[in-house]
């Protein structure tokens, strides 16, 4: 599966430069996998996971698998920190911490981030995610990531 | 009924994300769940590397410390996760299967709390710590349906 190292920051450069990270997240598996798409609108990014059968976990309510609402809310916040700091390669995750507010039911969900804090080693990036409105969250986290 | 084994397996059986990773139930008792999440190309985070997303092993981790219930109450309960958090201790091995251990160390009428590791070769080699936390919602009803609603938590 691997790429070389070359390829993909070619394409991490790529992305900064146009503005258009959707090459650099298919280049993801894991994110192609669940089907995460990014969105810039102007200085900010809007992160979607559009609603898939293969996300489901519970199957009465339906609702989607908590694992997929974090892991959607991880690569969000990964890709945000590499945004924000034009960073030429992906971080890596030291924590990880999610509060699950409302069921994620069976539709388009949508998440946006802040770092609240960028350190010389460390990142802290606050993620909130929602379907039908942004300030009525089904889930929100906070990550620190390593950067080198 | 059925033991606690068959109930862990007919739990993770419905969860369709699950499937689809793969994930399959490698022991449970009364101590305990143990879930194996096999290593595939398609839950890679660093195309790079090769390294598992960490998605992937909060799906691995949440699932098990959610199961982890049906060692500890004898009925099928519906448990959403309130929250969760992962510690990462080492990035796992690419290529090599990860496994999930959890157990419920607290039991409450209101909530699970729950804590486990991510591990590969040994539990003492650990990828991950994780500790999680369960709304109980009672016995589901004929409909499948939990007797209290469902606003708090996601599956």
């Amino acid at each position: 599966m691997s790429q070389d190292a070359a390829s993909i920051e070619t394409l991490i450069r790529q992305a900064h430069d146009s503005g258009d990270y959707e090459p650099l997240i298919d280049a993801v598996p894991y994110a192609k996998l669940i089907g995460i798409q990014v969105q810039a609108l102007g200085d900010e990014v809007l992160f979607r996971l559009p609603m898939s059968d293969d996300n489901i976990g519970n199957p009465v309510l339906p609702a989607i698998h908590g694992g997929v609402i974090a892991g959607f809310m991880e690569q969000a916040a990964m890709l945000h920190l590499m945004i924000f700091m034009n960073s030429p390669q992906f971080p890596k995750i030291i924590d990880f911490s999610i509060d699950y507010l409302r069921a994620g039911l069976k539709k388009d969900t949508y998440a946006s981030c802040q770092v609240w804090r960028q350190g010389r080693r460390v990142g802290n990036v606050a993620i909130t995610a929602w379907q039908n409105r942004s300030n009525e969250p089904i889930a929100t986290a906070r990550a620190h990531f390593k950067l080198d | 009924m059925g033991t606690i084994e068959d109930r862990a397996r007919n739990f993770l059986s419905v969860l369709r994300h699950c499937q689809l990773l793969g994930i399959t139930v490698e022991q449970a008792d009364q101590d305990g769940l143990v879930l194996k999440l096999p290593y595939s190309d398609k839950i890679v985070g660093n195309p790079v590397n090769g390294l598992v997303h960490g998605g992937a092993i909060t799906t691995l981790m949440d699932t098990c410390c959610g199961i982890s219930t049906v060692c500890f109450l004898t009925e099928f309960e519906i448990c959403p996760t309130l929250d969760l958090r992962i510690d990462y201790m080492r990035p796992a091995q690419p290529g090599e299967a990860i496994y999930g251990f959890a157990e419920c160390y607290r039991v409450t009428p209101t909530v699970i709390f729950t804590r486990g590791i991510a591990y590969q070769a040994s539990r003492e080699e650990p990828i991950a710590h994780v500790v999680g936390t369960f709304m109980r919602m009672g016995k589901p009803d004929a409909a499948g349906q939990p007797s209290r609603t469902i606003d708090g938590g996601a599956a």
